[in-house]
Protein backbone atom coordinates (compact mmCIF):
# COMPACT_ATOMS: atom_id res chain seq x y z
CA UNK A 1 0.00 0.00 0.00
CA UNK A 2 3.09 2.23 0.18
CA UNK A 3 2.85 3.01 -3.50
CA UNK A 4 -0.72 4.23 -3.27
CA UNK A 5 0.12 6.40 -0.30
CA UNK A 6 2.90 7.99 -2.34
CA UNK A 7 0.24 9.07 -4.81
CA UNK A 8 -1.82 10.80 -2.17
CA UNK A 9 -1.48 14.17 -3.89
CA UNK A 10 -4.80 14.18 -5.65
CA UNK A 11 -5.37 16.20 -8.77
CA UNK A 12 -8.68 17.81 -9.73
CA UNK A 13 -9.63 14.71 -11.71
CA UNK A 14 -9.35 12.53 -8.60
CA UNK A 15 -11.59 14.87 -6.63
CA UNK A 16 -14.06 14.98 -9.50
CA UNK A 17 -14.29 11.18 -9.50
CA UNK A 18 -14.60 10.95 -5.72
CA UNK A 19 -17.39 13.54 -5.62
CA UNK A 20 -19.18 11.97 -8.59
CA UNK A 21 -19.15 8.55 -6.91
CA UNK A 22 -20.18 9.92 -3.51
CA UNK A 23 -23.11 11.82 -5.02
CA UNK A 24 -24.16 8.79 -7.09
CA UNK A 25 -24.21 6.47 -4.06
CA UNK A 26 -25.92 9.03 -1.82
CA UNK A 27 -28.72 9.66 -4.32
CA UNK A 28 -29.16 6.05 -5.44
CA UNK A 29 -28.64 4.20 -2.15
CA UNK A 30 -28.80 6.46 0.91
CA UNK A 31 -31.67 8.68 -0.17
CA UNK A 32 -34.16 5.79 -0.52
CA UNK A 33 -33.18 4.53 2.95
CA UNK A 34 -33.62 7.95 4.54
CA UNK A 35 -36.88 8.43 2.70
CA UNK A 36 -38.30 5.16 4.02
CA UNK A 37 -37.40 5.98 7.62
CA UNK A 38 -38.80 9.53 7.42
CA UNK A 39 -42.04 8.42 5.77
CA UNK A 40 -42.49 5.59 8.26
CA UNK A 41 -42.50 8.08 11.13
CA UNK A 42 -44.26 11.00 9.44
CA UNK A 43 -47.56 10.39 11.27
CA UNK A 44 -45.82 10.06 14.60
CA UNK A 45 -44.53 7.23 16.70
CA UNK A 46 -47.99 6.04 17.64
CA UNK A 47 -49.07 5.48 14.04
CA UNK A 48 -45.77 3.68 13.43
CA UNK A 49 -46.22 1.33 16.38
CA UNK A 50 -49.82 0.73 15.40
CA UNK A 51 -48.72 -0.26 11.89
CA UNK A 52 -45.98 -2.63 12.97
CA UNK A 53 -48.01 -4.28 15.73
CA UNK A 54 -51.07 -4.78 13.55
CA UNK A 55 -52.37 -8.35 13.78
CA UNK A 56 -51.69 -9.07 10.10
CA UNK A 57 -48.27 -7.44 10.27
CA UNK A 58 -47.27 -9.73 13.14
CA UNK A 59 -48.60 -12.75 11.25
CA UNK A 60 -46.57 -11.74 8.19
CA UNK A 61 -43.44 -11.32 10.31
CA UNK A 62 -43.98 -14.70 11.92
CA UNK A 63 -44.48 -16.41 8.53
CA UNK A 64 -41.39 -14.73 7.08
CA UNK A 65 -39.30 -15.82 10.07
CA UNK A 66 -40.48 -19.42 9.78
CA UNK A 67 -39.83 -19.53 6.02
CA UNK A 68 -36.40 -17.94 6.51
CA UNK A 69 -35.33 -20.39 9.22
CA UNK A 70 -36.31 -23.42 7.11
CA UNK A 71 -34.58 -22.02 4.00
CA UNK A 72 -31.39 -21.18 5.86
CA UNK A 73 -31.23 -24.61 7.53
CA UNK A 74 -31.75 -26.46 4.23
CA UNK A 75 -29.27 -24.27 2.36
CA UNK A 76 -26.66 -24.57 5.13
CA UNK A 77 -26.92 -28.35 5.08
CA UNK A 78 -26.72 -28.31 1.29
CA UNK A 79 -23.88 -25.76 1.21
CA UNK A 80 -21.72 -27.77 3.62
CA UNK A 81 -22.35 -31.06 1.81
CA UNK A 82 -21.77 -29.54 -1.63
CA UNK A 83 -18.59 -27.72 -0.56
CA UNK A 84 -17.22 -30.90 1.09
CA UNK A 85 -18.05 -33.07 -1.91
CA UNK A 86 -16.91 -30.66 -4.63
CA UNK A 87 -13.63 -29.54 -3.09
CA UNK A 88 -12.38 -32.79 -1.52
CA UNK A 89 -13.23 -35.34 -4.21
CA UNK A 90 -12.88 -35.73 -7.93
CA UNK A 91 -15.81 -37.28 -9.73
CA UNK A 92 -17.42 -37.19 -13.14
CA UNK A 93 -20.16 -34.65 -13.67
CA UNK A 94 -18.74 -32.19 -11.15
CA UNK A 95 -18.89 -29.31 -13.64
CA UNK A 96 -22.48 -30.10 -14.57
CA UNK A 97 -23.48 -30.23 -10.90
CA UNK A 98 -21.71 -26.91 -10.20
CA UNK A 99 -23.56 -25.31 -13.10
CA UNK A 100 -26.93 -26.52 -11.80
CA UNK A 101 -26.09 -25.23 -8.32
CA UNK A 102 -25.42 -21.73 -9.66
CA UNK A 103 -28.36 -21.75 -12.08
CA UNK A 104 -31.10 -20.49 -9.70
CA UNK A 105 -29.58 -17.02 -9.26
CA UNK A 106 -29.49 -16.42 -13.01
CA UNK A 107 -33.17 -17.26 -13.44
CA UNK A 108 -35.78 -14.52 -13.08
CA UNK A 109 -37.62 -14.89 -9.75
CA UNK A 110 -40.93 -14.98 -11.59
CA UNK A 111 -39.74 -17.94 -13.66
CA UNK A 112 -38.53 -19.61 -10.45
CA UNK A 113 -42.08 -19.35 -9.16
CA UNK A 114 -43.47 -20.59 -12.48
CA UNK A 115 -41.51 -23.86 -12.47
CA UNK A 116 -43.01 -24.86 -9.09
CA UNK A 117 -46.48 -23.97 -10.35
CA UNK A 118 -45.87 -26.28 -13.33
CA UNK A 119 -44.62 -29.05 -11.04
CA UNK A 120 -47.33 -28.90 -8.37
CA UNK A 121 -50.15 -26.81 -9.90
CA UNK A 122 -53.51 -27.99 -11.15
CA UNK A 123 -52.29 -28.98 -14.64
CA UNK A 124 -49.51 -31.16 -13.20
CA UNK A 125 -49.60 -34.98 -13.25
CA UNK A 126 -48.88 -34.84 -9.52
CA UNK A 127 -51.94 -32.70 -8.83
CA UNK A 128 -54.54 -35.52 -8.39
CA UNK A 129 -52.15 -37.29 -6.02
CA UNK A 130 -51.54 -34.16 -3.93
CA UNK A 131 -55.27 -33.41 -3.95
CA UNK A 132 -56.15 -36.91 -2.69
CA UNK A 133 -53.70 -36.62 0.17
CA UNK A 134 -54.77 -33.11 1.08
CA UNK A 135 -51.33 -31.64 0.38
CA UNK A 136 -51.34 -28.02 -0.72
CA UNK A 137 -48.09 -26.65 -2.13
CA UNK A 138 -49.00 -23.96 -4.65
CA UNK A 139 -50.70 -20.91 -3.07
CA UNK A 140 -49.70 -22.25 0.34
CA UNK A 141 -46.76 -22.10 2.74
CA UNK A 142 -44.81 -25.11 1.31
CA UNK A 143 -44.67 -23.36 -2.08
CA UNK A 144 -43.33 -20.20 -0.46
CA UNK A 145 -40.66 -22.23 1.32
CA UNK A 146 -39.61 -24.04 -1.88
CA UNK A 147 -39.40 -20.80 -3.86
CA UNK A 148 -37.33 -19.17 -1.12
CA UNK A 149 -34.90 -22.07 -0.96
CA UNK A 150 -34.61 -21.92 -4.76
CA UNK A 151 -33.72 -18.23 -5.02
CA UNK A 152 -31.12 -18.48 -2.23
CA UNK A 153 -29.84 -21.87 -3.31
CA UNK A 154 -26.14 -21.25 -4.09
CA UNK A 155 -25.59 -18.50 -1.50
CA UNK A 156 -23.80 -20.63 1.10
CA UNK A 157 -21.95 -23.14 -1.11
CA UNK A 158 -20.66 -20.24 -3.22
CA UNK A 159 -19.04 -18.67 -0.14
CA UNK A 160 -17.54 -21.96 1.12
CA UNK A 161 -16.12 -23.50 -2.07
CA UNK A 162 -13.51 -20.77 -2.85
CA UNK A 163 -12.28 -20.80 0.77
CA UNK A 164 -11.88 -24.58 0.82
CA UNK A 165 -10.29 -24.65 -2.65
CA UNK A 166 -7.72 -22.04 -1.62
CA UNK A 167 -6.97 -23.95 1.58
CA UNK A 168 -6.18 -27.27 -0.10
CA UNK A 169 -6.78 -30.77 1.30
CA UNK A 170 -3.49 -31.46 3.14
CA UNK A 171 -4.80 -31.03 6.67
CA UNK A 172 -7.91 -33.14 6.08
CA UNK A 173 -5.78 -35.89 4.50
CA UNK A 174 -3.40 -35.86 7.46
CA UNK A 175 -6.31 -36.09 9.89
CA UNK A 176 -7.81 -38.97 7.88
CA UNK A 177 -4.46 -40.81 7.94
CA UNK A 178 -4.50 -40.59 11.71
CA UNK A 179 -7.88 -42.26 11.63
CA UNK A 180 -10.21 -39.32 12.27
CA UNK A 181 -13.81 -39.77 11.13
CA UNK A 182 -15.84 -37.44 8.92
CA UNK A 183 -17.48 -35.57 11.78
CA UNK A 184 -14.20 -35.13 13.69
CA UNK A 185 -12.39 -33.86 10.61
CA UNK A 186 -15.20 -31.44 9.86
CA UNK A 187 -15.44 -30.12 13.40
CA UNK A 188 -11.75 -29.95 14.29
CA UNK A 189 -10.00 -29.31 10.97
CA UNK A 190 -12.34 -27.86 8.33
CA UNK A 191 -14.79 -25.81 10.37
CA UNK A 192 -12.24 -23.36 11.88
CA UNK A 193 -11.23 -22.37 8.34
CA UNK A 194 -14.72 -21.82 6.99
CA UNK A 195 -16.62 -20.43 9.96
CA UNK A 196 -16.53 -16.80 8.82
CA UNK A 197 -17.35 -17.64 5.21
CA UNK A 198 -20.21 -19.82 6.48
CA UNK A 199 -21.54 -17.03 8.69
CA UNK A 200 -21.42 -14.60 5.77
CA UNK A 201 -23.24 -17.07 3.54
CA UNK A 202 -25.91 -17.54 6.21
CA UNK A 203 -26.28 -13.76 6.56
CA UNK A 204 -26.71 -13.30 2.79
CA UNK A 205 -29.14 -16.19 2.64
CA UNK A 206 -31.18 -14.78 5.53
CA UNK A 207 -31.39 -11.34 3.96
CA UNK A 208 -32.53 -12.63 0.60
CA UNK A 209 -34.94 -15.15 2.14
CA UNK A 210 -36.65 -12.46 4.21
CA UNK A 211 -36.89 -10.08 1.28
CA UNK A 212 -37.76 -12.32 -1.69
CA UNK A 213 -40.71 -10.89 -3.58
CA UNK A 214 -41.11 -12.12 -7.17
CA UNK A 215 -40.90 -15.89 -6.70
CA UNK A 216 -42.91 -15.84 -3.48
CA UNK A 217 -45.49 -13.60 -5.09
CA UNK A 218 -46.16 -16.26 -7.76
CA UNK A 219 -46.62 -19.07 -5.23
CA UNK A 220 -48.41 -17.22 -2.46
CA UNK A 221 -52.17 -17.10 -2.58
CA UNK A 222 -51.86 -13.58 -1.09
CA UNK A 223 -54.13 -14.55 1.76
CA UNK A 224 -53.88 -11.96 4.50
CA UNK A 225 -52.57 -13.53 7.68
CA UNK A 226 -52.04 -16.92 5.99
CA UNK A 227 -49.65 -16.76 3.04
CA UNK A 228 -48.56 -13.13 3.12
CA UNK A 229 -44.88 -12.66 3.86
CA UNK A 230 -43.51 -9.29 4.97
CA UNK A 231 -42.60 -8.02 1.46
CA UNK A 232 -46.02 -9.11 0.14
CA UNK A 233 -47.68 -7.37 3.07
CA UNK A 234 -45.78 -4.18 2.19
CA UNK A 235 -47.13 -4.46 -1.36
CA UNK A 236 -50.66 -4.98 -0.07
CA UNK A 237 -50.54 -1.88 2.13
CA UNK A 238 -48.93 0.15 -0.65
CA UNK A 239 -51.58 -0.80 -3.16
CA UNK A 240 -54.23 0.12 -0.62
CA UNK A 241 -52.65 3.61 -0.48
CA UNK A 242 -51.67 3.10 3.16
CA UNK A 243 -48.25 4.60 2.51
CA UNK A 244 -47.38 5.25 6.15
CA UNK A 245 -48.15 1.63 6.98
CA UNK A 246 -46.24 0.31 3.97
CA UNK A 247 -43.14 2.35 4.78
CA UNK A 248 -43.40 1.48 8.50
CA UNK A 249 -43.25 -2.24 7.68
CA UNK A 250 -40.58 -1.52 5.05
CA UNK A 251 -38.50 0.17 7.74
CA UNK A 252 -38.26 -3.18 9.55
CA UNK A 253 -36.69 -4.62 6.40
CA UNK A 254 -34.38 -1.60 6.14
CA UNK A 255 -33.13 -2.28 9.67
CA UNK A 256 -32.53 -5.89 8.67
CA UNK A 257 -30.58 -4.78 5.58
CA UNK A 258 -28.41 -2.45 7.68
CA UNK A 259 -27.66 -5.26 10.15
CA UNK A 260 -26.64 -7.45 7.21
CA UNK A 261 -24.25 -4.78 5.91
CA UNK A 262 -22.64 -4.27 9.32
CA UNK A 263 -22.27 -8.03 9.81
CA UNK A 264 -20.73 -8.28 6.38
CA UNK A 265 -18.02 -5.77 7.28
CA UNK A 266 -17.36 -7.56 10.58
CA UNK A 267 -17.18 -10.97 8.90
CA UNK A 268 -14.87 -9.68 6.18
CA UNK A 269 -12.58 -8.11 8.78
CA UNK A 270 -12.53 -11.18 11.04
CA UNK A 271 -12.15 -13.49 8.04
CA UNK A 272 -9.06 -11.60 6.84
CA UNK A 273 -7.60 -11.59 10.33
CA UNK A 274 -8.13 -15.29 10.95
CA UNK A 275 -6.65 -16.06 7.50
CA UNK A 276 -3.51 -14.23 8.55
CA UNK A 277 -3.30 -15.93 11.94
CA UNK A 278 -3.80 -19.39 10.42
CA UNK A 279 -0.93 -18.75 8.08
CA UNK B 1 -22.92 -38.37 -14.77
CA UNK B 2 -21.02 -41.42 -13.55
CA UNK B 3 -20.03 -41.92 -9.98
CA UNK B 4 -16.51 -43.16 -10.62
CA UNK B 5 -14.04 -41.16 -8.64
CA UNK B 6 -10.38 -41.08 -7.85
CA UNK B 7 -9.60 -42.59 -4.47
CA UNK B 8 -9.26 -39.98 -1.78
CA UNK B 9 -8.43 -40.80 1.82
CA UNK B 10 -10.76 -38.12 3.15
CA UNK B 11 -13.98 -39.80 4.30
CA UNK B 12 -17.53 -38.65 3.79
CA UNK B 13 -17.88 -38.82 0.01
CA UNK B 14 -21.02 -40.92 0.05
CA UNK B 15 -22.70 -38.87 2.76
CA UNK B 16 -21.92 -35.45 1.28
CA UNK B 17 -22.68 -36.57 -2.29
CA UNK B 18 -25.97 -38.07 -1.15
CA UNK B 19 -27.13 -34.95 0.67
CA UNK B 20 -26.00 -32.71 -2.18
CA UNK B 21 -27.77 -34.70 -4.91
CA UNK B 22 -30.96 -35.19 -2.91
CA UNK B 23 -31.45 -31.50 -2.15
CA UNK B 24 -30.31 -30.45 -5.64
CA UNK B 25 -32.85 -32.82 -7.19
CA UNK B 26 -35.78 -31.67 -5.08
CA UNK B 27 -35.10 -27.95 -5.39
CA UNK B 28 -33.58 -27.55 -8.86
CA UNK B 29 -33.46 -30.64 -11.09
CA UNK B 30 -37.02 -31.98 -10.75
CA UNK B 31 -38.70 -28.53 -11.04
CA UNK B 32 -36.56 -27.74 -14.10
CA UNK B 33 -37.44 -31.10 -15.58
CA UNK B 34 -41.11 -30.25 -15.09
CA UNK B 35 -40.51 -27.10 -17.13
CA UNK B 36 -38.93 -29.17 -19.90
CA UNK B 37 -41.74 -31.74 -19.84
CA UNK B 38 -44.41 -29.07 -19.88
CA UNK B 39 -42.66 -27.30 -22.76
CA UNK B 40 -42.66 -30.49 -24.79
CA UNK B 41 -46.47 -30.52 -24.59
CA UNK B 42 -46.84 -27.02 -26.01
CA UNK B 43 -47.46 -27.01 -29.75
CA UNK B 44 -45.09 -24.97 -31.88
CA UNK B 45 -47.98 -22.93 -33.30
CA UNK B 46 -49.21 -21.99 -29.81
CA UNK B 47 -45.71 -21.04 -28.76
CA UNK B 48 -45.13 -18.79 -31.78
CA UNK B 49 -48.59 -17.25 -31.50
CA UNK B 50 -47.95 -16.35 -27.85
CA UNK B 51 -44.48 -14.93 -28.10
CA UNK B 52 -45.21 -12.90 -31.22
CA UNK B 53 -48.22 -11.13 -29.76
CA UNK B 54 -47.52 -7.41 -30.09
CA UNK B 55 -47.92 -6.81 -26.39
CA UNK B 56 -45.46 -9.59 -25.54
CA UNK B 57 -42.91 -8.38 -28.09
CA UNK B 58 -43.22 -4.88 -26.65
CA UNK B 59 -42.55 -6.24 -23.15
CA UNK B 60 -39.40 -8.04 -24.33
CA UNK B 61 -38.25 -4.82 -25.96
CA UNK B 62 -38.87 -2.78 -22.78
CA UNK B 63 -37.08 -5.32 -20.56
CA UNK B 64 -34.14 -5.65 -22.93
CA UNK B 65 -33.71 -1.93 -23.59
CA UNK B 66 -33.98 -0.74 -19.99
CA UNK B 67 -31.71 -3.53 -18.70
CA UNK B 68 -29.12 -2.72 -21.37
CA UNK B 69 -29.06 1.01 -20.60
CA UNK B 70 -28.97 0.34 -16.85
CA UNK B 71 -26.10 -2.14 -17.24
CA UNK B 72 -24.15 0.37 -19.37
CA UNK B 73 -24.62 3.07 -16.71
CA UNK B 74 -23.54 0.56 -14.08
CA UNK B 75 -20.47 -0.41 -16.09
CA UNK B 76 -19.30 3.22 -16.22
CA UNK B 77 -20.22 4.07 -12.62
CA UNK B 78 -19.01 0.70 -11.34
CA UNK B 79 -15.61 1.22 -12.93
CA UNK B 80 -15.41 4.73 -11.44
CA UNK B 81 -16.48 3.45 -8.02
CA UNK B 82 -13.99 0.58 -8.03
CA UNK B 83 -11.23 2.99 -9.08
CA UNK B 84 -12.09 5.50 -6.36
CA UNK B 85 -12.36 2.80 -3.68
CA UNK B 86 -9.06 1.12 -4.59
CA UNK B 87 -6.85 4.04 -5.55
CA UNK B 88 -7.83 6.96 -3.32
CA UNK B 89 -7.99 7.62 0.41
CA UNK B 90 -10.66 10.08 1.53
CA UNK B 91 -12.96 10.63 4.50
CA UNK B 92 -16.07 8.46 4.39
CA UNK B 93 -14.49 5.84 2.14
CA UNK B 94 -15.31 2.95 4.50
CA UNK B 95 -18.97 3.97 4.49
CA UNK B 96 -19.14 4.15 0.69
CA UNK B 97 -17.49 0.74 0.48
CA UNK B 98 -19.90 -0.65 3.06
CA UNK B 99 -23.12 0.46 1.38
CA UNK B 100 -22.27 -0.86 -2.11
CA UNK B 101 -23.95 -4.16 -1.22
CA UNK B 102 -27.14 -2.49 -0.03
CA UNK B 103 -29.06 -3.57 -3.17
CA UNK B 104 -28.29 -7.21 -2.25
CA UNK B 105 -29.41 -6.72 1.34
CA UNK B 106 -32.49 -4.55 0.84
CA UNK B 107 -35.60 -6.41 -0.34
CA UNK B 108 -36.42 -5.43 -3.92
CA UNK B 109 -40.03 -4.50 -3.17
CA UNK B 110 -38.87 -2.06 -0.49
CA UNK B 111 -36.39 -0.47 -2.90
CA UNK B 112 -39.17 -0.32 -5.48
CA UNK B 113 -41.67 1.62 -3.37
CA UNK B 114 -39.00 4.01 -2.06
CA UNK B 115 -37.64 4.80 -5.54
CA UNK B 116 -41.18 5.28 -6.84
CA UNK B 117 -42.10 7.77 -4.12
CA UNK B 118 -38.84 9.67 -4.61
CA UNK B 119 -39.24 10.00 -8.36
CA UNK B 120 -42.96 10.78 -8.81
CA UNK B 121 -43.46 14.34 -10.02
CA UNK B 122 -44.19 15.50 -6.46
CA UNK B 123 -41.34 13.49 -4.89
CA UNK B 124 -38.01 14.80 -3.57
CA UNK B 125 -36.09 13.94 -6.72
CA UNK B 126 -38.96 13.81 -9.20
CA UNK B 127 -39.99 17.42 -8.53
CA UNK B 128 -36.52 18.65 -9.55
CA UNK B 129 -36.80 16.87 -12.88
CA UNK B 130 -40.47 17.71 -13.37
CA UNK B 131 -39.49 21.39 -13.69
CA UNK B 132 -37.66 20.50 -16.88
CA UNK B 133 -40.57 18.42 -18.08
CA UNK B 134 -38.86 15.10 -17.33
CA UNK B 135 -40.98 12.38 -15.75
CA UNK B 136 -39.16 9.49 -14.08
CA UNK B 137 -41.67 7.32 -12.24
CA UNK B 138 -44.13 5.40 -14.46
CA UNK B 139 -41.88 5.76 -17.53
CA UNK B 140 -39.07 3.69 -19.02
CA UNK B 141 -36.65 6.09 -17.35
CA UNK B 142 -38.09 4.99 -14.02
CA UNK B 143 -37.57 1.31 -14.88
CA UNK B 144 -33.97 2.12 -15.79
CA UNK B 145 -33.45 3.91 -12.45
CA UNK B 146 -34.69 0.84 -10.55
CA UNK B 147 -32.42 -1.44 -12.58
CA UNK B 148 -29.40 0.83 -11.98
CA UNK B 149 -30.11 0.52 -8.25
CA UNK B 150 -30.28 -3.28 -8.45
CA UNK B 151 -27.13 -3.58 -10.58
CA UNK B 152 -24.70 -1.34 -8.67
CA UNK B 153 -22.84 -4.07 -6.75
CA UNK B 154 -22.21 -6.38 -9.72
CA UNK B 155 -19.65 -4.31 -11.63
CA UNK B 156 -17.96 -2.79 -8.57
CA UNK B 157 -17.46 -6.14 -6.88
CA UNK B 158 -16.08 -7.85 -9.97
CA UNK B 159 -13.67 -5.03 -10.96
CA UNK B 160 -12.46 -4.12 -7.45
CA UNK B 161 -10.42 -7.27 -6.66
CA UNK B 162 -8.72 -7.23 -10.08
CA UNK B 163 -7.80 -3.56 -9.73
CA UNK B 164 -6.36 -4.25 -6.28
CA UNK B 165 -4.02 -6.85 -7.77
CA UNK B 166 -2.67 -4.71 -10.62
CA UNK B 167 0.91 -3.82 -9.78
CA UNK B 168 1.59 -0.07 -9.94
CA UNK B 169 5.00 -0.95 -11.41
CA UNK B 170 3.44 -1.32 -14.85
CA UNK B 171 1.94 2.14 -14.67
CA UNK B 172 5.22 3.57 -13.46
CA UNK B 173 7.03 1.82 -16.29
CA UNK B 174 4.53 3.21 -18.79
CA UNK B 175 4.96 6.70 -17.32
CA UNK B 176 8.76 6.43 -17.51
CA UNK B 177 8.46 5.34 -21.12
CA UNK B 178 6.60 8.56 -21.74
CA UNK B 179 2.97 7.51 -21.84
CA UNK B 180 0.49 10.08 -20.56
CA UNK B 181 -2.01 9.17 -17.84
CA UNK B 182 -4.91 8.73 -20.24
CA UNK B 183 -2.84 6.55 -22.52
CA UNK B 184 -1.53 4.53 -19.57
CA UNK B 185 -5.07 3.88 -18.43
CA UNK B 186 -6.37 2.75 -21.82
CA UNK B 187 -3.32 0.76 -22.89
CA UNK B 188 -2.10 -0.70 -19.58
CA UNK B 189 -4.87 -0.83 -17.01
CA UNK B 190 -8.08 -1.12 -19.03
CA UNK B 191 -7.11 -4.34 -20.88
CA UNK B 192 -6.43 -5.99 -17.51
CA UNK B 193 -9.78 -4.88 -16.13
CA UNK B 194 -11.83 -5.65 -19.22
CA UNK B 195 -12.76 -9.30 -18.49
CA UNK B 196 -13.94 -8.42 -14.96
CA UNK B 197 -15.79 -5.37 -16.26
CA UNK B 198 -17.49 -7.49 -18.91
CA UNK B 199 -18.60 -10.19 -16.50
CA UNK B 200 -19.93 -7.58 -14.06
CA UNK B 201 -21.82 -5.92 -16.93
CA UNK B 202 -23.21 -9.28 -18.06
CA UNK B 203 -24.42 -10.21 -14.58
CA UNK B 204 -26.09 -6.82 -14.13
CA UNK B 205 -27.68 -7.08 -17.59
CA UNK B 206 -29.01 -10.60 -17.04
CA UNK B 207 -30.32 -9.66 -13.61
CA UNK B 208 -32.00 -6.57 -15.04
CA UNK B 209 -33.92 -8.53 -17.66
CA UNK B 210 -35.40 -10.85 -15.04
CA UNK B 211 -35.92 -8.29 -12.26
CA UNK B 212 -39.45 -7.97 -10.98
CA UNK B 213 -39.85 -6.68 -7.41
CA UNK B 214 -38.19 -3.29 -7.72
CA UNK B 215 -39.60 -2.58 -11.18
CA UNK B 216 -43.34 -3.29 -10.88
CA UNK B 217 -43.94 -0.36 -8.56
CA UNK B 218 -42.01 2.28 -10.53
CA UNK B 219 -43.00 1.06 -14.01
CA UNK B 220 -46.68 1.99 -13.98
CA UNK B 221 -47.21 -1.11 -16.14
CA UNK B 222 -48.82 0.57 -19.17
CA UNK B 223 -49.19 -2.00 -21.99
CA UNK B 224 -46.70 -1.49 -24.86
CA UNK B 225 -44.92 1.28 -22.93
CA UNK B 226 -43.75 0.17 -19.49
CA UNK B 227 -44.81 -3.44 -19.20
CA UNK B 228 -41.82 -5.70 -18.52
CA UNK B 229 -41.56 -9.34 -19.60
CA UNK B 230 -41.64 -10.85 -16.06
CA UNK B 231 -44.90 -8.96 -15.46
CA UNK B 232 -46.37 -10.55 -18.60
CA UNK B 233 -45.60 -13.99 -17.13
CA UNK B 234 -47.17 -12.91 -13.86
CA UNK B 235 -50.41 -11.76 -15.50
CA UNK B 236 -50.68 -14.96 -17.58
CA UNK B 237 -50.26 -16.97 -14.38
CA UNK B 238 -52.98 -15.00 -12.68
CA UNK B 239 -55.30 -16.04 -15.50
CA UNK B 240 -54.12 -19.66 -15.16
CA UNK B 241 -52.84 -19.54 -18.76
CA UNK B 242 -49.83 -21.78 -18.14
CA UNK B 243 -49.08 -22.30 -21.84
CA UNK B 244 -48.62 -18.58 -22.47
CA UNK B 245 -46.68 -18.06 -19.23
CA UNK B 246 -44.29 -20.89 -20.04
CA UNK B 247 -43.81 -19.75 -23.64
CA UNK B 248 -42.93 -16.20 -22.55
CA UNK B 249 -40.59 -17.61 -19.88
CA UNK B 250 -38.81 -19.85 -22.40
CA UNK B 251 -37.86 -16.89 -24.59
CA UNK B 252 -36.58 -15.04 -21.51
CA UNK B 253 -34.52 -18.04 -20.46
CA UNK B 254 -33.11 -18.26 -23.99
CA UNK B 255 -32.14 -14.57 -23.91
CA UNK B 256 -30.47 -14.93 -20.49
CA UNK B 257 -28.63 -18.02 -21.69
CA UNK B 258 -27.44 -16.19 -24.84
CA UNK B 259 -26.13 -13.28 -22.79
CA UNK B 260 -24.15 -15.62 -20.53
CA UNK B 261 -22.89 -17.52 -23.58
CA UNK B 262 -21.69 -14.37 -25.36
CA UNK B 263 -19.90 -13.38 -22.15
CA UNK B 264 -18.19 -16.79 -21.95
CA UNK B 265 -17.08 -16.55 -25.60
CA UNK B 266 -15.75 -13.00 -25.18
CA UNK B 267 -13.91 -14.01 -21.99
CA UNK B 268 -12.26 -16.83 -23.95
CA UNK B 269 -11.22 -14.47 -26.77
CA UNK B 270 -9.81 -11.93 -24.31
CA UNK B 271 -7.84 -14.47 -22.29
CA UNK B 272 -6.38 -15.99 -25.48
CA UNK B 273 -5.30 -12.53 -26.64
CA UNK B 274 -3.70 -11.70 -23.30
CA UNK B 275 -1.90 -15.02 -23.20
CA UNK B 276 -0.67 -14.50 -26.75
CA UNK B 277 0.77 -11.14 -25.78
CA UNK B 278 2.91 -12.47 -22.94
Amino acid sequence: MKASQARQKKGPFAWFLIILCAVFLCVMLLLPLIYILITAFRDGLEAYLEAVTDEYALKAVSLTLRVTVISVVVNTLFGLAAAWCITFFRFHGKKVISTFIDLPVTISPVIAGLIYVLLFGRQSVLYPFLQNHGIKIVYAVPGIVLATIFVTFPFISRELIPVLTAKGTDEEEAAALFGAGTWTIFRRVTFPHIKWALLYGVVLCTARAMGEFGAVSVLSGHLRGKTNTVPLYVELLYQGYDFTGAFAIASLLVVMALIVLVLRSVVEYKGNKSDDSLK
Amino acid sequence: MGLTRRKSIIPGFGLSFGIMITILSIIVLIPLASLVIYTAQISWADFVATVTRRRVLASYYVSFLTALIAALINAVMGLALAWVLVRYEFPGKRILDGIIELPFALPTAVAGIALTHLTVSTGWVGSLFARFGIDIAYTRTGITVALVFIGIPFVVRSVQPVLEKIDVQYEEAAAILGAGRVRTFWRVIFPELFPALLSGFTLAFARGIGEYGSVVFIAGNTPYETEIAPLMIMSELQEYDYVSATSIALVMLAIAFLILLVNAILQGVVSRRTKGRD
